[in-house]
């Protein structure tokens, strides 16, 4: 409770300060030049009479002097003590999104500036935006992007990406001029262009929003890959789109020739900005290899050659989300294994720091920027765009992934698409884009659509659409369903496919991917990582062929409590438990172990784990192999979600290795180690598990083994 | 084209081998450079080890069992007409309709696949998947956080669904009937291997 009130009197400390400071007359009254010189800074004292003989001041007051880093830091200790208060507050941010709360701090503040100072509080400068607040969003976007799940689905994403957005801009764009032309009272002046234009800036979807929303929700990574990505790789045809309208309207007349111009340019942009993010990220990569002496600086390097790619691809009027991005999944394999341990996770928590500073800044800034006295409304217009966007992104999503699932073995469900279409909110690109408009007599409706458009995606949509989606999931249940079996046998058949993909080397992404990993192990690793660090492959074969065997050795079921002949039917609440269980479980069935993407925790990298573990824990002489890979994500990582890093913790005990492959053995591991993951109820299913386990003799005391260490851990 | 066939040759049985199963002289290619490249000791046999050897497979939770499928029972290496013969059970139905029917049943036909699925639960091959069976497949697909009791009442479940000669064991038979709702072809073909 104290501290509920420490934080709030802060937070009101650091509202009613740029408010008091405004009060302040702007510009300090010119000092009189024939003063004696005195030591003390004088400057507010300015206006005393030339006579009076000046005391030493030993106390004074010289705020022109810091203004500007201190009122930038003021409203990042602000946005940040705000995000901290939502925390606190326990059941809220389970309702309204974290977006929604900040920006409705941002609309206090601003209004609050606005009271006082009857002007237009400070705006998002376009500028502010674009070259210091976005770049950190992106970067840690792309550092902690899944690679895996986002290379298999690549094609889907672009598909959505490129495609879709050029849907919706054009749809958007010309059915907002069809609705200029019914209403030429006040909507006359607005040509198409400029409806293209605005088309243009209105449709892209934003990460920013879009992540921070996602955060609550329960969605599976394939899921979260194909929005999340689609969201970045927009960019470059929004960006693309919109300089290209804002050019032809500077241009007495659009040629055919300007359009296909401006198709070469997408493409032009887009893969510019990936050579760009490439050339950077290797660079970085080289660079990260000489750094053994002076880890201290090793993670500047990180930012800083990130940031010039961003910055350069700018300069170039290329695309700097996708050079951010690419230089940070570039860079990102090679760094890791050249820098230390504690540099590694310096760059990640400064990663997500600056991120989640950033954003948090966007959003109270996005609330400021509302209160404005430009604002010019227009109902038709308003309305029709608001309703325009939910259509046109709908139609797109359905038509275009009709399309794609003839194509996928996982298809996109009805459910992922209402997300998709659902999900698809705007955020500050779209204003700061707005802003940048040349002047013209209609600009003004254009941001405060733009705002309203905003506000009603992050708001409505931001909120509803969790409910929304458990009542489709209950809705669907209602329907025909799947019987417990058909389930799990999908499942199995999914799973199997899965692996006769891996066997075959499946053309289209296994098999480039091979040919890249060759590629990688002969000359980029070789070029751009210490060799020292190099040797570990030769130690992970070994220890992957350990587990392996360990893993067939391990026997398998325990047998059942109470065989039952004939069994009761069950009752439906145990039906539903049964397939919300089963559908929770059972959903990750290409089993990537890599966690969603999380913008607030750090979840430690599956792999790396896995090889750096069980290296320290392999003391035993060839009798026992501990391995606990991962064990500590589900602690670590605190996230809320249960299914904190989606990792099996493997815990193999065995006493003599089997290589033979005859057995029926499973994975018994899991089943063991479940115990260690969720700490709350392992003691209960450590005792059932264990009471089960007494019948197969001779394995008895090993299964004891594994529980005794895992007891071991948990304290 | 010529190139093709001269390094056709190299493979034992080519021909018979795209006959039996449907495989293009192009898809028989590809097969033998995979499997060529997982042989890496280069005995012209795979062995357990070398399914291994493929990361994803071995973090599949039935990876085990997918590369014991390859293996005939009894048997410790897979040569690479048993490997083209298992994966033709992954081809399309699509593309068979010029087989007349005087041939034996093609290994990609709905039976053949659901009797491969089948096997995977079915480890001690008695035509019938038990209720520890069951159990330990979906142990082994379930991620965490499911108790034992869970796990039994699921199983519970599919049993009481499927089993209709009431002994307590899915028959193939059953689990074909069980299925009969689900695109098999749709599900369990590799695209490109058609």
């Amino acid at each position: 409770m104290a501290a509920l009130w420490t934080l709030s009197l802060l937070l009101s400390a650091c509202l009613f300060w740029p408010a008091c400071l405004a009060l302040n007359p702007p510009a300090e009254l010119p000092q009189p030049h024939n003063l004696p010189p005195s030591l003390g800074a004088n400057s507010s004292d300015g206006g005393l009479s030339v006579d009076l003989p000046m005391p030493l001041r030993v106390f004074s007051v010289d705020y022109n002097h810091v203004q500007a880093p201190f009122e930038i830091v003021l409203w990042i200790m602000l946005a940040s003590l705000a995000k901290l208060g939502f925390h606190w507050s326990g059941r809220v941010p389970a309702v309204v999104p974290e977006s929604c709360l900040l920006i409705m701090v941002g609309l206090l503040v601003g209004g609050v500036i606005y009271g006082v100072r009857h002007s237009a509080p400070p705006t998002l400068s376009a500028d502010a935006f674009f070259l210091f607040l976005l770049p950190p969003i992106v970067l840690d976007a792309g550092y902690f992007l899944p690679g895996k799940l986002f290379f298999e689905n690549l094609g889907t994403i672009l598909w959505y990406a490129v495609l879709g957005t050029l849907w919706n801009v054009l749809g958007i764009g010309l059915s907002l001029y069809g609705v200029c032309l019914l209403a030429p009272s006040s909507l006359g002046d607005i040509s198409l262009l400029h409806c293209l234009l605005f088309g243009s800036l209105i449709a892209a979807v934003d990460p920013v929003a879009v992540l921070s929303v996602f955060q609550e929700m329960h969605v599976n990574d394939q899921l979260h890959i194909l929005v999340f990505g689609e969201s970045l790789l927009n960019d470059a045809v929004t960006v693309v789109l919109y300089k290209l309208f804002e050019s032809f309207l500077r241009l007495p007349s659009v040629s055919g020739l300007d359009v296909l111009l401006g198709g070469c340019r997408v493409l032009v942009v887009g893969l510019g900005g990936l050579f760009v993010g490439l050339f950077f990220g290797l660079v970085a990569a080289l660079t990260s290899r000489f750094t053994s002496r002076a880890q201290v600086i090793a993670p500047l390097f990180v930012f800083l050659y990130s940031y010039l790619s961003y910055l350069t691809s700018e300069m170039l009027h290329l695309s700097g989300i996708m050079a951010i991005v690419t230089c940070a999944v570039t860079m990102k394999q090679y760094v890791e294994a050249n820098v230390s341990e504690r540099s590694k996770t310096s760059i990640q928590y400064f990663l997500k720091m600056w991120s989640s500073v950033s954003e948090t800044l966007i959003f109270v800034f996005l609330g400021v920027s509302t209160i404005q006295d430009v604002h010019m409304w227009s109902w038709p217009f308003v309305c029709s765009t608001l309703l325009l966007c939910l259509i046109w992104r709908a139609t797109g999503v359905l038509l275009l992934t009709a399309v794609v699932n003839k194509l996928r073995r996982n298809t996109v469900t009805f459910r992922d698409q209402f997300i998709i279409a659902y999900g698809g909110l705007r955020g500050a690109i779209c204003f700061s884009l707005v802003f940048l408009i040349d002047d013209f007599p209609k600009k003004r409706l254009f941001i405060t659509t733009t705002i309203v458009v905003i506000l009603f995606t992050v708001f409505v949509q931001g909120m509803t659409i969790k409910p929304l989606v458990e009542l489709l999931d209950v809705k669907r249940k209602k329907r025909a369903l799947p019987t417990v079996s058909e389930e799990i046998h999908s499942r199995l058949i999914d799973h199997l496919l899965a692996g006769i993909e891996d066997v075959v080397g499946y053309w289209g992404q296994h098999y480039w991917k091979d040919k890249f990993e060759q590629f990688n192990k002969k000359y980029l690793r070789r070029f751009l990582i210490r060799e020292d660090h190099q040797a570990p492959s030769s130690i992970l074969r070994v220890y992957q062929e350990l587990e392996r065997r360990d893993q067939r050795g391990d026997e398998e079921a325990p047998p059942l409590v109470d065989p039952r002949s004939h069994s009761r039917p069950l009752l439906p609440e145990e039906m539903d438990s049964i397939r919300r269980i089963l559908s929770r479980n059972l959903q990750n069935f290409n089993n990537k172990q890599t966690p969603a993407y999380s913008r607030h925790t750090l979840h430690q990298d599956a792999t790396m784990d896995r090889t750096r573990k069980p290296l320290h824990r392999h003391q035993s002489l060839g009798e026992r192999y501990t391995f606990n890979t991962q064990g500590e994500d589900g602690e670590f990582s605190g996230s809320r979600r249960g299914r904190a890093g989606l990792s099996r913790s493997h815990t193999v005990c065995s006493m003599s290795p089997r290589p033979v492959l005859q057995d029926s053995s499973v994975l018994a591991a899991p089943s063991q180690s479940r115990g260690l993951v969720d700490p709350k109820s392992s003691a209960v299913r450590k005792e059932q598990i264990s009471s089960q386990h007494q019948a197969p003799d001779g394995r008895a005391p090993k299964k004891q083994l594994s529980f005794v260490l895992e007891s071991e851990k948990q304290q | 084209m010529g190139s093709k066939s001269s390094s056709l040759n190299k493979i034992p049985n080519a021909q018979e081998l795209m006959q039996e199963t449907g495989f293009s002289a192009a898809h028989i290619l590809r097969l033998y450079e995979r499997f060529e490249f997982l042989d890496v000791d280069q005995m012209g046999e795979l062995r357990p080890e070398d399914f291994g050897a493929i990361r994803e497979l071995s973090m599949n939770p039935i990876g085990d069992r997918i590369i014991s499928a390859f293996f005939s029972p009894g048997k410790e290496t897979v040569d690479f007409a048993s490997f083209v013969r298992i994966l033709a059970h992954f081809r399309s139905t699509e593309t068979n309709r010029t087989r007349d029917g005087a041939q034996p049943e093609p290994a990609n036909s709905r039976t053949r696949k659901l009797k491969f699925a089948f096997q995977l639960y079915d480890q001690d091959r008695d035509g019938k998947i038990s209720r520890e069976e069951l159990l330990q497949v979906l142990r082994t697909m379930m991620e965490m956080q499911v108790t034992e009791e869970q796990l039994q009442s699921i199983a519970e479940r599919a049993i009481q669904e499927a089993d209709l000669d009431q002994d307590d064991a899915i028959s193939f038979d059953e689990f074909r009937k069980s299925m009969e709702k689900v695109d098999i072809d749709h599900k369990m073909s590799i695209r490109f291997l058609s």
